[in-house]
């Protein structure tokens, strides 16, 4: 059987000879026009002049586009709030866009759009959480509260209490191919488009009301992205519905791609939180209870602010079970980019917010903070079952098991030992360990999104072809999807073939997130070759249908063994249908947001990392020295992708939380919006010692081939970074070190000084 | 302007506009798309091409080179990898079997990068690829498949063969002929590596004056070491001087193996590094505390002066117009020279405070002390009054905790993206703690801790 193996992405071999194909790679037809943003340079205005005639007669420009030369919806928003694919009236944002410069090359329409004359009269910008606060500036009438227990009332008769804060920055997804889209019209007021996209389905329904035509005029196509992280579920609308309004009217192909520096400045960010806790806690630090206030920034536009915000409530215990858990939830509209989906999708900032009560706590009462994570943790299976504060019962928690193997694997004790020892003789620099396990949600939370579908062909030659609603971005679903396709059919892997996302072949997709993607499209997929291996069966066999087995190459039925193609062959003479579609919708998921309460999760995944560190209390500069990682995919489905999945999440996360620091000055300019000065882990990076393994399990629930979702929860295994910095940090007084995030080299540095003084 | 080269084994010509980027030329002249655009600014690796000439194979970065740089070199981009039949190179055999691909699209920079570390048998697979950004494997893959394809041998089909090429049209043939040139010109744009020039044009979006390519005169690429100097001509490359680094100034050599990327150093020139007039460049604070001397020419006439003096303030140096660097000359030997690079990244990253220290120290008082600082003030510069305070006086503790509120006369930085002033001060200042560690047989390097 294919599933479980360990088989190369299936597009590896086109990736090394650059064979591969992107947006931007896609051969256009000649006469191809090429589009570029002019943006607002203010934060926050009213537009009381537009002078576009130096872009008009710049060289080599066709047309140039503002907000009223749109004929139809002026939206690209994902949200039911609007958000305007060009300014109207007033600016909300740096880099909001004013204008579309349309030109015969990339460059000529970026040169051109720096020519336009924008007078903007500006007006107070909110660009902070503080601001925003200030302002009562927000999304949704007030703050959410999702509780459990009376949080208010334990803390008002504990007798320790501690409170505290932690900043923790933004991330930008620096997805390594920039945002892109091309268009195509067709005849009868039909478009193609190609587009750089998580979501095809939205990309559709958006140019679709842009150019007042139904969705079966859209055909939207995405073969691969260079990346997406999120931040390519919604930002990609803009790009799409500009070149499809500009090849509407020109009636040609278009193309736009934004620059680098441009998409940095344009696109929204992981969201940026500030969250306050007061927590209740005994001598042994078992935790009565924790009221917890995140005020979340998610810039000018709602987009997925909402969902992300609420993603962070509901990972706001991570593994623990609080009995008197309270979050608030302020969902802040600030003058700044949009923040939008980024792997992980709040959960992130929610567990960072519970590990860092948890490290604050192990401090308070000096115990090994492993040791106060365990007597906190849900309870495991056969244990009395614990419901989370959303009312959601934990009925697979393998932490226990896993943190003890994690444990034993990584020598944790005695590379603790050995860490103190070794801070006890060095006065300069100093060492840190930590441990942090994750316990993450799996499905959508808005529970219409939990639905796939996928079409897969038989053809006579007993070659596969299929196509479900998935994208592919990296993350190796297309592999994994016909790892599936092949074991249900019994086949070798390479007689099945996936090929672009394609709207035209399965209609009303989710937007490949939420880690969702082989959970869903694997089960769709399983089900439409299930539906044609029955009707195989019966052929073969008739009413013994069930006794037919799909195995090796061959079909097998009371003792005769055929090979798969010669069946084929023959159904396809005796008029068998060997075409079908197919459909998969979760089951158990039930969620009232606003009420807090239901099963938003058909199920959670397990991990946890050990991180050692070490750092100079002279600059705070710092290294990841190893790393260890024990990590629950259920059953792989792909072994060798789920570890490249954690290997980079990690990654990724603890960039998130050391070295990525994004910066606005007081105008509410993006300062670091290049890779010049926006750093994301380079090679060297990368833990010194890496070691990952998966946990050895099945998911107790129906998934396909009972494996576990994994896109988003090795992200947070990099909270594990800056604990162990912290606990760096710690060595060198006896002050909580109080560690923002970013733990950049400065703020380690101020934490060093802030524990000493 | 008509250029020849060597693409994938084949002799082509161009006929391009002095400014175009090889990137541009190669997606959107010849389909050649493998090559990627990451960041158009030479910070990703995306765009990695390999060029060879007849000294040697190097990875550099296309999207900040322009086309006449390559004028008769030989150019591999990621399609010209494999065999001319198809067959995988070892590196990327390897990164298929090792996963290294996710969403591929940093792939062809990593496959580039890795062949010519390959061809070059290089092992240092972290400083092979610290200039090619991957946001998907967290690298581990990627070094592993590096490390699997080590001892495969070379294929032949990769080995530059010499490509036939004349003059570059309209620029002046020779050094001499420039010179001339310049002084009638002196509102030309001049060109060595391209990695900040390269930006002018793909992000400031800039016409530039006539462009002149000075990649072609040899008399400024050499490097040669006598009794007592080390003479370093303004066109050797970053990538060329580290090893005369390495052998003469260790920790000079250290702050270089992390000046930028591999890609960076392979283009870019000590005598841009200077002549650019950056205060956050990372030559000039290690060559002013060595006290090294600038050359300088003005058509015929030669002059020299030491490197603190050509940085007048910020955005003005001492170069008049037509004139030009020709090279530097530093002290072959400095035992005490430390260069501590600070940023928010250890590899490719632009510094946020950079301290070199140079003390001389006889039976324990300090006799000597030039300190310079990078990210501290508009230009690089000397820690003048903390250098007068520390001579004479005795190397220790006290003399130190004496000395360090004396950086706040020297020195009064300013806050950015990269760090806070307050930030820079106390790094600043604690850098001449661990000079004091590191001289007083302390190891106190981050880098130096393994697991």
């Amino acid at each position: 059987m294919s599933v479980a193996k360990s088989l190369p992405h299936d597009a590896a071999p086109l990736h090394v000879t650059g064979a591969a194909r992107y947006v931007d790679d896609i051969p256009l037809p000649e006469g191809a026009l090429h589009l570029a943003f002019g943006c607002s340079e203010v934060a926050h205005g009213r537009i009381a002049s537009v002078d576009l005639t130096a872009v008009r007669s710049a060289k080599d420009v066709i047309t140039v586009l503002t907000a009223e030369d749109l004929r139809h919806e002026n939206d690209v928003s994902p949200s039911p709030s609007p958000e305007p694919l060009l300014a109207e009236g007033s600016v909300h944002f740096v880099g909001q866009p004013i204008f579309i410069v349309v030109a015969t090359s990339h460059l000529a329409a970026r040169k051109a759009a720096k020519l336009g004359r924008v007078e903007i009269a500006p007006l107070p910008a909110i660009l902070t959480i503080d601001d925003a606060l200030a302002a009562e500036s927000r999304f949704e009438d007030g703050p959410r509260v999702y509780e459990k227990g009376d949080a208010v009332g334990a803390l008002a008769g504990a007798k320790r209490v501690i409170q505290g804060e932690i900043e923790i920055g933004g991330q930008e997804h620096f997805y390594l191919e920039g945002q892109a889209a091309a268009a195509l019209p067709g005849e009868d007021g039909s478009m193609l488009v190609y587009s750089s996209s998580q979501h095809p389905s939205e990309i559709q329904h958006k140019v679709a009301h842009a150019l007042g035509v139904p969705m079966h005029s859209v055909r939207v196509e995405v073969r691969r992205m260079g990346g997406g992280f999120g931040g390519k579920e919604s930002q990609g609308n803009a790009l799409a519905v500009s070149c499809a309004v500009v090849a509407a009217m020109t009636g040609r192909p278009c193309k736009m791609r934004y620059d680098r520096d441009d998409d940095m400045i344009i696109t929204g960010k992981r969201h940026d939180f500030r969250i306050r806790y007061k927590v209740a806690f005994q001598d042994d630090g078992r935790i009565d209870a924790v009221d917890f206030l995140q005020l979340c920034r998610c810039g000018w536009s709602m987009d997925l602010s909402l969902p992300v915000a609420d993603r962070a409530m509901l990972h706001a215990d991570n593994a623990y079970a609080i009995p008197n858990l309270r979050v608030e939830s302020h969902r802040l509209k600030t003058n700044t980019q949009s923040n939008t989906a980024f792997r992980g999708f709040g959960g992130p900032q929610g567990m960072v917010g519970i590990e860092r009560v948890l490290d604050h706590v192990a401090h308070e009462v000096g115990l090994d903070p492993v040791e106060v994570r365990c007597v906190n943790y849900y309870a495991a299976p056969g244990e009395a079952m614990d419901s989370t504060h959303y009312g959601m019962p934990v009925e697979d928690f393998i932490l226990s098991d896993l943190t003890d193997r994690l444990l034993e694997n990584s020598d944790y004790l005695k590379r603790k030992e050995a860490v103190e020892a070794w801070n006890a003789e060095n006065a300069i620099l100093k060492k840190g360990i930590a441990f942090s396990p994750v316990k993450f949600g799996i499905s959508f939370t808005l529970t219409h999104l939990n639905q796939a579908g996928a079409l897969v062909h038989v053809y006579q030659d007993g070659s596969i072809h299929l196509n479900h609603g998935g994208t592919e971005m990296g993350q190796g679903l297309f592999q994994k999807v016909a790892q599936v396709a092949a074991s249900r059919f019994g086949v070798d892997v390479d007689r099945v073939k996936i090929t672009a996302t394609d709207t035209d072949k399965v209609p009303n997709t989710s937007a490949t997130a939420a880690s969702s993607g082989s959970d869903l499209n694997g089960m769709a997929v399983q089900m439409a070759c299930d539906h044609i291996r029955a009707r195989l069966a019966e052929f073969v066999a008739g009413d013994d249908a069930e006794q037919v087995t799909f195995e090796g190459g061959f079909v097998h039925f009371e003792g005769k063994s055929e090979p798969f193609d010669a069946l084929i062959k023959r159904a396809y003479m005796a008029r068998i249908s060997l075409s079908s579609t197919g459909f998969y919708a979760t089951p158990k998921v039930e969620w009232d947001r606003i009420a807090g309460h239901g099963r938003p999760f058909f199920y959670f995944a397990y991990g946890a990392a050990v991180t050692e560190v070490v750092i100079d209390t002279l600059t705070g500069e710092n290294r990841i020295l190893r790393t260890d990682i024990l990590h629950d995919c259920g059953a792989s489905l792909n072994p060798a992708l789920d570890i490249g999945q954690i290997e980079g999440g990690y990654v990724q996360g603890a960039g998130w939380l050391t070295t990525e620091e994004l910066i606005w000055d007081e105008a509410g300019q993006l300062k670091t919006h290049a890779p010049s000065t926006y750093k994301i882990p380079a090679c060297s990076d990368q833990p010194e010692v890496f070691n990952v393994a998966l946990w050895d399990g099945t998911n107790r629930e129906k998934t396909v081939y009972r494996s576990k979702a994994v896109g988003e929860p090795p992200l947070m295994l990099g909270i594990s970074a800056l604990l162990a910095l912290s606990d760096a940090v710690s060595a060198c007084g006896t002050a909580y070190p109080d560690l923002n995030a970013p733990a950049t080299a400065e703020r380690v540095f101020a934490a060093v000084e802030r524990v000493r003084s | 302007m008509l250029v020849t080269f060597s693409l994938n084994g084949k002799t082509v010509e161009a006929d391009v506009s002095p400014t175009r980027t090889l990137l541009d030329w190669l997606r959107e002249d010849r389909g050649l798309t493998g090559t990627k655009e990451g960041c158009n600014e030479g910070d990703c690796g995306a765009c990695t091409v390999m060029v060879s000439d007849e000294t040697a194979s190097r990875a550099l970065n296309a999207c900040i080179l322009f086309m006449p740089q390559i004028h008769g070199k030989a150019l591999r981009t990621v399609e010209g990898i494999a065999s001319p039949d198809g067959e995988m190179h070892p590196v990327q055999g390897a990164m298929v079997e090792h996963h290294g691909s996710q969403c591929g699209f940093c792939t062809p920079g990593f496959v580039v990068s890795m062949a010519v570390g390959h061809l070059n048998g290089r092992c240092d697979h972290n400083d092979v690829l610290a200039g090619n950004l991957c946001r998907c494997t967290g690298y581990a893959p990627i070094v592993r498949a590096a490390k699997a394809a080590a001892d495969s041998p070379v294929p032949n089909w990769i080995k530059p063969k010499a490509v036939t090429a004349g003059d570059l049209p309209d620029q002046p043939e020779t050094l001499d002929g420039f010179a001339k040139w310049y002084v009638d010109n002196p509102d030309a744009t001049l060109i060595a590596g391209a990695t900040d020039v390269g930006l002018w044009v793909t992000k400031r979006l800039e016409e530039l004056t006539k462009p002149v390519f000075l990649n072609r005169y040899s008399e400024l690429q050499n490097i040669h070491v006598s009794d007592d100097f080390i003479h370093v001509g303004a066109g050797v490359t970053i990538a060329e001087l580290l090893p005369v680094l390495r052998d003469h100034h260790p920790s000079y050599g250290e702050l270089v193996r992390r000046y930028g990327s591999d890609q960076v150093r392979q283009a870019a020139t000590i005598g841009g590094n200077i002549a650019n007039g950056s205060p956050i460049g990372d030559n000039p604070p290690a060559l002013i505390a060595l006290g090294a001397v600038l050359q300088l020419r003005c058509g015929g006439q030669n002059r020299e002066m030491q490197v603190e003096d050509f940085f007048i303030e910020y955005g003005r140096q001492d170069r008049r117009a037509g004139e030009f660097v020709t090279g530097v000359s530093l002290p072959k030997s400095a035992p005490g020279l430390r260069c501590y690079k600070l940023s928010k990244r250890f590899d490719q990253d632009i510094s946020a405070v950079l301290g070199c220290f140079n003390l001389t120290v006889d039976d324990g008082v300090v006799t000597e002390a030039r300190i310079a600082f990078g990210g501290m003030a508009g230009v690089p510069k000397r820690a003048t009054v903390v250098e007068a305070e520390v001579t004479n006086k005795p190397w220790s503790s006290e003399t130190i905790e004496a000395v360090l509120p004396l950086f706040r006369d020297d020195f009064a930085p300013l806050s950015d993206m990269r760090a806070s002033a307050d930030y820079r001060m106390k790094a600043a200042q604690n850098m001449l703690w661990r000079y004091f560690y590191e001289t007083t047989g302390n190891s106190v390097d981050v880098l130096a801790v393994h697991p």
